[in-house]
């Protein structure tokens, strides 16, 4: 019997360097890398990537993955992804961003970009908070939520309430996929990864923008330990529902 | 080749695409509406990309994105969209990308008004963005120059890898004079950094953050010798400089006043030299030096409180009197006015 081949079932992305990451323990902003790099992997897009590195907790990007990245200022990775895509539309362009990134100081560029249907892929990751500044109030902040500059919490009253990103996206004609989805469990793990295919998907078939928001644990801002990070998550689903929003893939 | 009567701002459209710019990435604003309206008739037609964006925090945006990739590409702007964009020209200027920005400037500070203005001298020369950079920087005196100087620009971001800017202003902008649009020959430079996919190469990565020790001063010691060896550039326009006892320097449109204020000056007998800096970083030091050494003093007139002037001083070292003749916007000077302070200046001795 000659010894048949058996594919590993887990091997390496080839698009993420063995570099390891500097997040904290339990932060998310891993897991979405891993599963960001296993897309490009499965598309076949390595070679023809782009993407832009934002300012915040990922801004070090171009560490982990073996495709070619450029910085943009804060708030205007999509703007940046947009001259890209439009200079050479052959490539395979992608933003990742921080909630303070994509929709407090960038929200103009992120909705303009997501109202052209710009074809580029969007990756939010949405951890309630400024990660990367030491944990102060950002737009998707829950009321209630305690950080370093709502010490008593976010009051309605003084800040309004938290934007619902991928909700509005849905509403746009440009937008061709758009999910939120979580990487607190195995099924949405998954989920997560399959939302990111499509996000992908979405530009690569000319259809419009792709955008996936990751609801991410940040145990150090949040004040908890990586396991009740986790859980918390499921606590953020009440006012960040998952799922996709609109799919034309 | 026939001339063409256009606009300077348009000349600088023309320049561009002569040039072979390929996207143009801008948001509306007087005086210089004729360059995105030119380019978004005429860069789809050549199959290049013109956007409108929703603001010039996007425009500035986009062209860092696109160059990234190594097409050639512009955005152009007035005084306060220019300001706007200061943030991200630190950006392309710490990433080395040949980014080509046109100030059609205006009077300010504020909004200030639609006339023309010098304002932004420093702005243009000082980096307005934040750390340790420079653009490069070409001002034009005629319709023809920026026409030429625009591809130019072009050329010259790619050899140093290093933003671009055109400033000019309303009168050259607005004002029409016949353009020989002669073919230019721009020189093209290996793009071995250019974001184009990592295919059958090493992924490439442009960046800016630097956290080893160390790291940030080795590269800003690049750049600073980079800026040094951007110096053989320098240019300026010097005339009548035989013999004469006061030089009067101005750059941009206003030199076209002021040139012919010297030459009335010299028509009634009076040692007066013209020096006009084309390149206005880096700053053509030499003539000034030289005159300075030769006993010349110098009379700066420049449309806005008194910017130039200082690269004057710096340049002749306190060797020589600058004295400086400031003309905050409103209205343009005639040239007897020029001519009559030329006289005062001379008597003075
Ligand atoms: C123009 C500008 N303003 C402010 C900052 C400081 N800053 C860096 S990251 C950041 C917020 C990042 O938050 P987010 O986008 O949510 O990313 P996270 O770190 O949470 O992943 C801020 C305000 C900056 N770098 N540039
Ligand atoms: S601060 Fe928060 S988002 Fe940033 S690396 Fe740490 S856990 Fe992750
Ligand atoms: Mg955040």
């Amino acid at each position: 019997m000659s010894p048949k081949k058996v594919k590993p079932p887990f091997t390496f992305p080839r698009s993420l360097t063995e570099r390891p990451f500097h997040y904290c323990p339990g932060c998310h902003h891993g897991i979405a890398h891993r599963l960001l790099a296993e897309v490009i992997d499965e598309l076949g897009i390595r070679e023809r990537a782009y993407g832009v590195a934002s300012i915040g907790c990922a801004c070090f990007l171009y560490y982990y993955y073996d495709v070619d990245i450029c910085e943009a200022p804060h708030g205007r990775a999509c703007a940046a992804a947009t001259g890209a895509k439009r200079a050479r539309p052959e490539l395979a362009v992608f933003t990742y961003q921080g909630d303070g990134d994509f929709a407090a100081i960038g929200l103009t560029e992120s909705l303009h970009a997501a109202a052209r249907g710009e074809r580029i892929t969007a990756i939010m990751i949405n951890n309630t908070v400024y990660g990367m500044t030491g944990g102060q109030l950002s737009p998707t902040t829950l009321p209630g939520q305690r950080t370093t500059t709502t010490p008593e919490g976010r009051d309605p009253r003084v800040y309004g309430y938290p934007l619902k990103v991928a909700e509005i996206l849905a509403q746009f004609p440009g937008v061709a996929f758009c999910a939120r989805v979580a990487v607190n469990t195995p099924k949405r793990v998954l989920e997560a990864r399959e939302a990111l295919r499509r996000a992908f998907l979405a530009q690569l078939e000319e259809r419009g923008f792709g955008y996936v928001e990751f609801l991410s644990a940040c145990p150090v801002n949040w004040k908890l330990d990586p396991v009740s990070a986790a859980r918390k998550v499921d606590e953020l689903t009440e006012t960040f529902p998952l799922g996709v929003f609109r799919d034309l893939t | 080749m026939k001339p063409v009567l256009v606009k300077g701002s348009e000349a600088i459209a023309l320049g561009a695409l002569e040039a072979g710019c390929r996207c143009y990435f801008g948001y509306p604003i007087t005086p210089q509406n004729e360059i995105p309206e030119l380019m978004a008739r005429e860069l789809p037609k050549r199959g290049g990309v013109f956007l409108q964006a929703e603001s010039e925090l996007a425009a500035v945006n986009m062209l860092l994105g696109a160059v990234s990739t190594g097409v050639r590409a512009m955005t152009s702007s007035s005084s306060p969209g220019i300001s706007l964009m200061a943030e991200t020209f630190s950006y392309l200027a710490a990433l080395e990308l040949p980014a080509v920005v046109v100030n059609v400037s205006r009077g300010g500070p504020g909004l200030g008004g639609i006339e023309a203005s010098q304002g932004d001298y420093f702005q243009a020369t000082r980096g307005a963005g934040h750390g340790d950079y420079h653009f490069l920087v070409l001002s034009p005196a005629s319709v023809q120059e920026a026409y030429e100087l625009t591809a130019k620009a072009f050329e010259l971001s790619e050899k140093y890898r290093q933003p671009a800017m055109i400033l000019t202003d309303a009168l050259l902008g607005q004002m029409k004079e016949p353009l020989l649009p002669r073919r230019l020959r721009v020189r093209e430079y290996p793009k071995d950094w250019a974001l184009t996919g990592a295919r059958g190469r090493p992924a490439r990565v442009l960046k800016s953050l630097f956290l080893g020790p160390g790291e940030l001063r080795a590269r800003n010691e690049l750049l600073q010798k980079k800026y040094r060896a951007m110096r053989r550039e320098a240019r300026a326009e010097v005339l009548y400089a035989e013999g004469a006892e006061l030089a009067v320097c101005a750059f941009g449109s206003l030199s076209r006043i002021v040139k012919e204020a010297v030459e009335m000056a010299r028509k009634k007998g009076y040692p007066v030299a013209f020096v006009r800096p084309i390149t206005l970083f880096p700053f053509p030091e030499k003539p000034f030096r030289e005159l300075s050494l030769r006993g010349v003093r110098f009379l700066v007139v420049e449309l806005n409180c008194g910017q130039m002037v200082e690269d004057v001083k710096l340049s002749v070292c306190g060797r020589a009197e600058v004295e400086s003749f400031a003309l905050p916007p409103s209205d343009l000077p005639a040239p007897e006015d020029i001519y009559r302070r030329i006289r005062r200046c001379l008597r003075k001795r």
